[in-house]
């Protein structure tokens, strides 16, 4: 196991790349600490599986450096660096038996049989598939073979990591979330540092300690799931995480009080403090929700649809042209002239899209 | 559940049977008919039963074109099928170089059969022809008109030229549809690249190589042009495969009956070879 190092890594596909467009990963610079269970949750196409690909060796960064415990390895090739990767498809070596597949890193290593016998009784314990381990692979189930990838890699006892690529793509939603506690409890037990790819936000924030989200080719906030969930420090990262997404309005601010550009008349949105703008930006309010009270009193909308979800009501409705989201609790009813309010609670304030922090 | 029958589904394939019927069943039933009667001409037939099957099995001209045979076809797949998968292996995945290398291998399939034979009966000629002055030059003693051994090794090399493109071709597509992350799942393994070979492409290309191995198989044992032009089954008889042994008895000699038992005793041959390399090579691959 060992604490991982992302140095300033840029990486582009191009051959000369010049703008930052070229980037698919323009830069990130992070630390994944020894024995973390890490989320990088993010859009198709943000960056994330290039990220993962050069922790693991697979892609050579354009700039950057790679540390594992404080040594340089940007140049060690994949197998140098002994990371374990399971990827999106399950990848078995279907001639083999359950049994060889786990063998097969170890024997490639030239590791003595006696050895490797014993690593892979463990590890077919470990992931459940002792019972198994004399059958041809590739007669098995999604969920099984993709335990098999995980085995290939917990059976090298000095891995550095442990990568997800997206792995629970085609499994089965039931197992799914079998196989997610596994990992959990192996996490646990065992004090593996993980890294898990997923633009699948349940599953990032059920996984993992920390989430790492990407957008666009960097990351645009670290946090716990309740980090990102209270004060997302971007919009992008507001409206990808939650369901449905945080409503994000523009307003024009005075002192502690916010109005709403799209309605005439002041509201006088009531904020937690005193906003510390830091330059001349557009100015967006943030509000989940689940922190919008729809009641008698407020600012008037019109309902454009209700979503019954069975735990609760999502309310669609226009405030003053723009288009909200609002989750009614179980119980709760819809006014016929509905009107709303922000709970000061849940609101966050935007400036060119980052989050401003708000002074008592 | 009941079952539908919907009798339509018959019309539906007739103009097939019709096909199939007149370009492979009735001429086949012709030969059939051939094989049973002796006829001298003037539709004048008389029945001679299985004597033409008797006939031919017991001819040692029949086991020693087939005994050739088996010997080409032999050679051709312990030939084309390694070097196929070999070439294949080493073609660029992506870039300029493939499509590049795909048109260069497609060529020689393009080209009709006897234009093949002729262009290595002039390669091979030792007045004239590049290859067979070259060698004589250099001071080989090649010369596919008198020598026996000469003759079969041009033979081979003219196939191995026209065909191994094919197994290349088919070996390539079974390649490049191996997603990346085996690969590189090999790699965070440490794989070797004899163990990438060996567990991850060949499997990968077990289904294509039973094709490329069958159609190289029936292929070479039907094989009948290229050595027709380029030695005529000769020198002697030591490239008479049994297609050309077969045309020499029916136009050739006019023995109508032979030939026509010889006919069917070859196709049951093809047939039942295929179907053995089938299903040996299905078994195989489904036990694994």
């Amino acid at each position: 196991m060992a604490r991982i190092d992302v140095n300033h890594i840029r990486h582009s596909y191009l051959p000369n790349p010049v703008k930052d467009a070229d980037f698919a990963l323009r830069e990130v610079h992070h630390t994944f600490e020894d024995g973390g269970a890490y989320a990088l949750l993010g859009p198709s196409g943000c960056g994330k599986t290039t990220l993962l690909n050069i922790i693991s060796g697979l892609l050579h960064p354009s700039h950057g450096q790679l540390l594992f415990d404080g040594r340089d390895v940007t140049d060690l090739s994949t197998q140098e660096r002994n990371i374990a990767q399971v990827f999106q498809f399950p990848v078995i070596y279907d001639t083999m038996t359950v049994y060889d597949n786990l063998a097969f890193p170890l024997r490639n290593r030239g590791v003595a049989e006696a050895d490797v016998d014993r690593k892979v009784r463990e590890t077919l314990a470990m992931i459940d598939l002792a019972d198994w381990a004399k059958r041809k692979a590739r007669g098995l189930t999604a969920d099984q073979k993709q335990k098999i990838s995980l085995g290939r890699g917990l059976v090298r006892s000095d891995v550095n990591a442990i990568l997800f690529d997206e792995p629970l793509t085609v499994i089965d939603p039931h197992m799914k979330w079998v196989l997610r506690s596994q990992l959990k409890q192996l996490h646990r037990r065992f004090g593996y540092t993980m890294i898990y790819v997923t633009h699948d936000q349940t599953e990032a924030l059920t996984f993992a300690d920390r989430v790492v989200v990407m957008y666009d080719g960097q990351i645009v906030q670290i946090g716990t799931p309740a980090e990102l969930f209270e004060r997302p420090s971007h919009t992008f990262v507001g409206y990808f995480i939650g369901s449905p997404g945080m409503n994000v309005l523009p307003v024009t601010i005075s002192g502690d009080t916010a109005n709403l550009v799209s309605i005439k008349g002041p509201q006088a949105i009531r904020l937690p403090g005193v906003p510390k703008w830091k330059k001349v930006g557009i100015k967006e309010l943030g509000i989940r929700p689940e922190y919008i009270r729809v009641g008698t009193e407020g600012m008037p909308v019109q309902v454009r649809k209700v979503e019954d979800l069975g735990r609760h009501q999502v309310l669609r409705a226009l405030l003053g042209g723009t288009e909200i989201a609002a989750i009614i609790p179980e119980g709760g009813e819809i006014p016929a002239e509905p009107k709303v309010t922000f709970d000061p609670a849940g609101i966050n304030l935007y400036e060119d899209s980052w989050r401003i922090e708000m002074g008592a | 559940m009941e079952k539908t029958w919907n009798n339509k589904a018959w019309f539906m394939v007739l103009p097939v049977l019709v096909l199939v019927a007149f370009s492979a069943v009735v001429p086949l039933m012709t030969v059939v008919n051939y094989s049973v009667q002796d006829t001298f001409g003037n539709n004048q037939f008389f029945w001679a039963g299985t004597e033409w099957f008797q006939e031919m099995l017991e001819s040692d001209r029949f086991w020693e074109a087939m005994g050739r045979n088996l010997i080409f076809s032999l050679v051709i797949l312990a030939i084309e099928i390694p070097l196929g998968i070999f070439i294949a292996l080493n073609m660029p995945k992506s870039g300029w170089g493939v499509p590049v290398c795909l048109v260069l291998m497609a060529l020689p399939l393009l080209i009709p059969w006897n234009v093949v034979g002729t262009i290595w009966q002039v390669f091979g000629r030792v007045d004239i022809g590049l290859l067979g002055y070259t060698a004589n030059a250099l001071g080989f003693d090649y010369n596919y008109v008198n020598d026996p051994f000469d003759a079969w090794v041009t033979v081979i090399v003219m196939d191995v030229w026209h065909w191994t493109s094919l197994v290349v071709l088919l070996c390539y597509a079974g390649l490049v549809s191996i997603p990346d992350a085996y690969y590189q799942a090999a790699k965070i393994d440490g794989a070797s690249r004899w163990a990438v070979f060996r567990y991850i492409q060949l499997p990968k290309m077990n289904r294509v190589l039973l094709i490329a191995v069958l159609l190289r198989f029936m292929d070479s044992f039907m094989i009948y042009t290229e050595p027709f032009v380029v030695t005529g089954g000769g020198p002697g008889n030591s490239t008479t495969f049994l297609s050309i042994d077969l045309v020499k008895m029916a136009v050739g000699q006019f023995d109508l009956g032979p030939a026509a038992a010889m006919s069917i005793i070859y196709f049951l041959i093809v047939l039942l070879l295929s179907w053995v390399f089938y299903t040996v090579m299905t078994n195989y691959g489904a036990e694994r």
